[in-house]
């Protein structure tokens, strides 16, 4: 046995990692959710999910047992394989993007093997991403047409054609940021912000490519069909456009595949504009190192102290389980500093993440739906010219002050 | 049985696999997934070769662009399923062997031939993706901007032929 | 490693499957498809021997017939979208007199 592992190691340590990535991803789509919930809830002065757990925090759990256990119909005259296909596709394709990003600088040590953080470390990272997104059209448009019935068909069609136009705009306004980095692999392109090591949060790329970076995001969350792009899925509230025929379990995989998008983009967005995981402090102020122990043992604090005095039995139980838990790990960054240091990488690209996530959610709590005709003419007419400006710019630059 | 050996099968078999039900199936839109299957199945050989970027442009490309426009011709004129019409008995008979007959010898001809050279990972100077742009924008850039010319003049012809009459 | 001419046979069975789909399908886009598929099958042939040649030319080449099947793709599906509005069939059967 052992000498099998030892043997077959990569191949194992690949599929550890994959395992694992699928559950995390899987957990962070799921309390994505609770988050958005609550977060627009809070915006609407109302409290969002509170009773199924402390706070909420076993709604998607509840939503999860809903989604697998209520009857899942499937509608007459369907184009079963097609129907059956497309939101197979959908998650597949999403969840497959996650496999790219890559996760922190440093490799983990562990019984004697060098494990990089992050799956496939591809030397077309981008153009990967980029082809994935091209192929989750198909999900969208097989649904809307294997429905049989008019308004999945409608919908899906609106759908595809806005993600098709807003590709456009979505792969011409990362080309600045491919022109600055020389590569299309990820953690090139973080390397790049990393030249020079004192400017810290001045190195990054979002000061170069202000209006690149707002082309893409403005495109990627068109192309994830989030408000406000969201009129071909919402149709006005009555009908949920292409995955309106969708039940139960088939529409669960629709809306894993739309939220595991949200959190691919959100990476995407950290790793080619915001730093990835570079500390947005110069590399001289270590003193910075601890700040993931000052966030995390304050807050763990805070949770036991909110928990002691929460409402139900249960959660006075919980919550100051999850507070000791938290705060327990912020002191194992105090004690040991070598997990200190190879935890800097991965704190930053997941607090950047998290804050694109709150600015996903915080659009969708505020701002009102954009009109079909509306977001077409946005895509083609104001989008695209606008990031083919960008790449224009960014050459005659670069050919001026050369790529730093 | 080297992994690239078994990898390469195994996307080959895929392949075919899609190119037949292409022919074999009766809806055209479950034609059009199988012509998916297969680009997917050659962008997967073409990484096997090496040739990332081909195999990435070829999924943007042909897969997510040129395969969107047949399924949306597809929806959009609302094809049915084929109807059968007489194909001539001796064209199967007679002819299915002789089509394999023919591809054997071509098979056989292709693999007596002197093609020694192993294709594989190349350890090049370049990277891939350097390669194919130094080459494209040096010696093949009259193409390049006339391939520009060309999609202009395609998307003009599309844009007046699916016009609706002014009447 | 795998050998040049595995590709090549490979090629070769896909552009005679795509000959085949082509002679014996009647639905007009079925037909378009399996030009497509003839077009993909000469790019693994191109991309094959640039691997083989440890040169660049193939797969710049690929580059291109890739942009010219768009083209042709976009043209080609206008042209079956007015002719089957104008004879409210797609099968080339009943496509194959001028007068309408």
């Amino acid at each position: 046995m052992s000498a099998f592992l030892s043997a077959n190691a990569n191949l194992i340590i690949i599929l550890v990692k994959i395992a694992l990535l699928l559950f995390i991803v899987l957990t962070v789509n799921a309390y994505l959710t609770w988050f958005e919930r609550k977060v627009v809830a809070h915006m609407q002065s109302r409290w969002g999910p509170h009773r199924v757990g402390p706070h909420g925090l076993l709604q998607p759990l509840a939503d999860g047992a809903k989604f697998l256990l209520k009857e899942d119909p499937t509608p007459a005259g369907v184009d079963r394989f097609t129907y059956f296909l497309a939101p197979l596709m959908a998650l597949a394709l999403a969840l497959t993007s996650i496999a790219i990003i890559p996760f922190g600088p440093q490799p983990l040590h562990l019984f004697g093997h060098d494990i990089t953080l992050g799956i496939a470390d591809l030397n077309i990272g981008i153009l990967a991403l980029f082809a994935i997104t091209a192929l989750s059209v198909y999900g969208v448009v097989l649904a809307g047409w294997s429905s049989n019935s008019k308004y999945p068909l409608l919908g899906g069609l609106r759908s595809s054609a806005q993600m098709v136009s807003y590709e456009l705009a979505l792969t011409m306004s990362v080309v600045g940021v491919l022109l600055l980095a020389g590569s299309f692999n990820l953690r090139d392109i973080i390397n790049a912000q990393a030249h020079h090591p004192e400017w810290g949060i001045f190195g990054w790329n979002i000061w170069p490519q202000i209006l690149g970076f707002f082309c893409f995001f403005v495109a990627a969350v068109a192309e994830t069909n989030r408000v406000p792009f969201d009129l071909p899925e919402a149709e006005s509230e009555l009908v949920a456009g292409f995955h309106t025929e969708y039940a139960s379990f088939k529409f669960a995989m629709f809306f894993i595949a739309e939220y595991t998008s949200m959190i691919t983009v959100s990476c995407l967005c950290t790793i080619m504009f915001f730093g990835g995981w570079l500390s947005p402090f110069p590399a001289s102020w270590t003193f910075t190192h601890y700040l993931p122990s000052v966030i995390l043992i304050p807050f763990g604090l805070w949770v036991i102290w909110d928990g002691i005095r929460y409402e139900t039995i249960f959660g006075r139980i919980i919550l100051p389980g999850i507070g000791t838990a938290i705060a327990a790990i912020g002191a194992v960054f105090i004690v040991f500093p070598a997990v200190n240091e190879f935890i800097q990488g991965p704190f930053w690209l997941l607090a950047k993440i998290f804050v694109f996530l709150f600015v996903y959610v915080w659009m969708r709590g505020t701002l009102p739906r954009f009109r079909y005709d509306q977001l077409m003419a946005f895509g083609w007419k104001l989008l695209l010219p606008v990031s083919i400006a960008n790449v224009v710019i960014t050459a005659f630059a670069i050919l001026k002050w050369g790529a730093r | 049985m080297t992994p690239q050996l078994a990898i390469f099968f195994v996307l080959a078999a895929l392949a075919v696999l899609g190119a037949l039900s292409l022919i074999f199936q009766r809806h055209p839109i479950h034609s059009a997934l199988s012509l998916i299957v297969v680009m997917i199945a050659l962008a997967g050989l073409y990484l096997l070769m090496g040739a990332e970027f081909v195999a990435a442009v070829q999924i943007i490309v042909y897969g997510g662009a040129i395969m969107v426009l047949f399924v949306f011709v597809i929806m959009l004129l609302n094809v049915g399923v084929e109807e059968r019409t007489n194909v001539s008995k001796l064209a199967g008979v007679a002819g299915v062997p002789l089509a394999v007959a023919l591809l054997g010898f071509l098979a056989a001809a292709i693999a007596r031939s002197n093609e020694s050279a192993q294709t594989g990972l190349q350890s090049g100077t370049l990277a891939n993706t350097k390669e194919i742009s130094t080459m494209l924008f040096r010696e093949f850039v009259y193409p390049f901007e006339l391939t520009s010319f060309l999609i202009l003049v395609a998307i003009l012809g599309a844009i007046v032929l699916a016009q609706r009459e002014k009447s | 490693m795998v050998p040049t001419s595995y590709y090549l046979i490979l090629s070769a069975v896909l552009f005679g499957l795509g000959v085949v789909a082509f002679v014996f399908k009647r639905n007009v886009i079925t037909i378009f498809m399996s030009i497509e598929l003839m077009l993909n099958a000469v790019n693994l042939a191109f991309v094959a021997f640039s691997q083989a040649r440890h040169q660049s030319d193939g797969q710049v080449f690929v580059l291109f017939v890739i942009v010219v099947a768009a083209a042709e793709a976009a043209v080609g599906l206008g042209i079956i979208i007015l002719t089957a509005r104008n004879r409210q069939s797609l099968n080339v059967e009943r496509v194959d007199l001028l007068k309408l």
